[in-house]
């Protein structure tokens, strides 16, 4: 049963310290002070929230959280493609933020029911975090999704690219039926529909429009360590310092 | 030294405030969740307000710091997410030192769904409600940044969770 719990701690942290790394690449490059904070605050969130699931993972014999962060290749990460395409302009990041946070808030939401009781009590204290980075997705998403002809048709644009992406996010584990028979998570195929249902609700406020769900083509591979050219670069720049000693106290 | 009871260390622990609201304690501030007493070793259980707030480290040397300096021989400092943090959790005298600190001090309640009370937080200047939310986010991971439209003020607020 370990391995199954692993797997599934595995792409859920993967995907949180990706994108906190993404996110703080916004870090003194917001288009307003504001949110540069706001991408800054939820880097920092996430990158929390990663290193308290790789803490659990050490408890469960993995490699302490900062080997496993910095010494790993792109093929032994979990996370989905979404988290590490490039940030892009403000309009893709935000789209991004609001399709990957809205399954995270259903995932954790999901988690906090989950028989693992280390993962549900951490998740309970995610979910409510999570609250605000919702809260967050969900303002821009309306008011910039309803605003101007250039702001409207920018979120189009980066909508239908990183709708495929987005599919990603619910690739499914080799271990899909023990987690859902074994009460630890509710599995890919619930959270997927329950974030469809979310994502319907939100873009029905603004004037941006969703492809029929059938006709989006998922793009694969993350969870199984199948990764697009940009993650390595990542990886090298994340841990560039850590690489250096990595045997250094800090 | 005299024996050692939970009641001796959670006064001492009232010494221990946290690092960026330097006006709260640890005890206030509502993170610590249990003390355990096992001869002369004392166990402190402890959960962060944010799960990635940067202050955590800080906060579990402090309290090691200053049991030691009462004389306890051996301190180890868990973190534990069994009874996890929210706003409520800090103490009318802590919300009171968050006010006269000019943070604003979260609402009690589960209400954070109701974003009416996240739009129009009480000034902690001059009380009113006549206010806007200017950011989620501030300085830190625990704060959120409004404005108040008869101070014509910004001020923070200590998020509700």
């Amino acid at each position: 049963m370990n391995e199954v719990i692993k797997e599934l701690l595995y792409k859920i942290a993967d995907d949180q310290l990706i994108l906190g790394h993404r996110n703080s690449e916004w870090t003194g490059f917001g288009p307003l002070l504001e949110e540069d904070i706001a991408f800054s605050s939820m880097a920092q969130d996430k990158v929390g929230q990663s290193l308290a699931l790789y803490q659990i993972l050490n408890e469960l014999g993995e490699q302490p959280p900062d080997t496993v962060a910095f010494m790993r290749h792109a093929e032994r990460f979990h996370n989905c493609i979404l988290t590490e395409l490039p940030n892009g302009e403000y309009d893709f990041s935000l789209v991004r933020h609001f399709l990957f946070d809205t399954a995270e808030f259903i995932r954790f939401d999901m988690l906090r029911d989950s028989s693992f009781q280390p993962l549900a009590e951490l998740a309970h204290k995610i979910h409510g975090e999570l609250r605000y980075h919702i809260l967050h997705a969900n303002t821009w998403i309306k008011q910039l999704g309803s605003a101007t002809k250039e702001s409207i048709s920018r979120l189009q644009v980066s909508l239908d690219d990183a709708l495929p992406y987005a599919m990603g996010i619910f690739e499914e584990s080799p271990y899909e039926q023990e987690l859902i028979a074994e009460g630890i998570f509710g599995g890919e195929q619930m959270l997927k529909e329950r974030w469809m249902t979310t994502i319907e609700a939100t873009i029905h406020h603004t004037n941006l429009h969703l492809p029929a769900w059938n006709s989006i083509v998922p793009v694969l591979g993350g969870r199984m360590g199948k990764h697009s050219v940009h993650l390595q670069p990542l990886l090298d720049e994340m841990s560039e310092v850590f690489r250096i000693d990595p045997t250094a106290e800090w | 030294m005299k024996s050692l009871t939970t009641a001796i260390i959670y006064s001492w622990l009232e010494e221990v405030k946290d690092p960026e609201i330097p006006v709260l304690s640890l005890l206030d501030l509502g993170v610590i969740t249990a003390v355990h007493i096992d001869g002369e070793m004392v166990q402190i259980e402890m959960t962060p307000t944010f799960v990635g707030c940067p202050a955590l480290d800080m906060m579990k040397n402090e309290i090691s710091d200053v049991l030691h300096r009462h004389g306890v021989s051996e301190v180890e400092v868990k973190v534990s997410f069994r009874e996890p943090w929210s706003s409520d959790k800090i103490s009318e005298k802590g919300k009171l030192a968050l006010k006269n600190f000019g943070l604003a001090p979260p609402p009690s309640g589960k209400i954070i769904s109701d974003l009416t009370l996240l739009e129009h937080v009480a000034c902690p200047r001059c009380n009113n409600t006549n206010t806007e939310i200017r950011n989620f986010f501030g300085p830190t991971l625990c704060r959120s940044i409004h404005y108040c439209l008869d101070c014509q003020e910004a001020f923070e607020q200590f998020k509700p969770l």
